[in-house]
């Protein structure tokens, strides 16, 4: 057996549910969940330019959708996917330039996040259903 | 099996052909790129929301729209399947992972395709 494939009798790290929820473990992994979230959401903008490139009658049915319950559910909930991925995305990379890794830094960035985000997915919310 | 390599070596032969960080860097570069194209996009669809099929179109196929909406649809798609490879890799092992992460970039390959020709056919007219 090789030296890497040796089983340890070390101790293992605690397992996540001994910790209690922390703003900056919540936010890594929203953004974890509003990614796969947003790739979902990209084949779903892929299908409307496709739906809008065929027939009318095959748009209205989309549309259709769009306009339901479930439809606003998705494209609002879209938003704030895009809006929290884009908000903490640009707080990653100013991670991976090496700024803001102190504790103090990193929760005060991660505040932010959620207020930008927020306010923009409410305003954008608010400006989508006066148009509609 | 005996292995006769010094631990040295064969750390050097598990290591990356000098391209390891191309996945982190890629998804860098693609994240710097959708910062202007998302925020530019996001506000587009809401200043869209209830515009029927005339006006959807003519959006679509006006020459700058074109060019970003390729670029939104295509980067944000190359974005996102290596981001849901990274998932894979994390929760799953063996046949499951490879298959998955194949999956995820043919899906990604055909969806991104089918958008480009869908935009171009309504801008030139098809």
């Amino acid at each position: 057996m090789s030296v890497a494939n040796r089983p340890s009798n070390r101790p293992l790290s605690p397992h996540l549910q001994v910790y209690r929820p922390q703003l900056t473990t919540m936010l890594s992994i929203l953004h974890r969940a509003t990614g796969i979230a947003l790739s979902v959401g990209a084949l779903y903008l892929a299908t409307w330019v496709v739906y809008a490139a065929s027939s009318p009658k095959a748009y209205a049915l989309f549309q259709e959708f769009n306009g339901s319950i479930a439809g606003r559910f998705v494209l609002g909930g879209w938003l704030f996917s895009a809006f929290f991925h884009l908000c903490n995305g640009i707080r990653h990379l100013f991670w991976d330039a090496g700024y803001g890794f102190e504790l103090k830094d990193a929760y005060r960035s991660g505040w932010i996040v959620v207020g930008v985000s927020l306010v923009a997915t409410v305003l954008s919310w608010i400006v989508g259903l006066r148009l509609m | 099996m005996t292995d006769l390599r010094t631990p040295l070596a064969r750390a050097r032969g598990l290591g990356s052909a000098k391209d390891g960080v191309h996945h982190w860097w890629i998804q860098r570069l693609t994240a710097i790129a959708l910062i202007p194209l998302v925020v530019w996009f996001a506000i587009s669809l809401v200043m869209m929301t209830g515009a029927d099929y005339a006006v959807v179109r003519a959006w679509i196929g006006s020459p700058l729209v074109m060019v970003l909406l390729i670029l939104t649809i295509g980067i944000g798609l190359h974005h996102g399947q290596l981001g849901l490879q990274v998932v894979w890799e994390d929760y799953t092992d063996g046949a499951l992972r490879v298959v998955m992460i194949v999956l995820t970039k043919f899906i990604a390959v055909v969806f991104g395709l089918g958008a480009i020709v869908a935009i171009m056919r309504i801008g030139f007219g098809g």
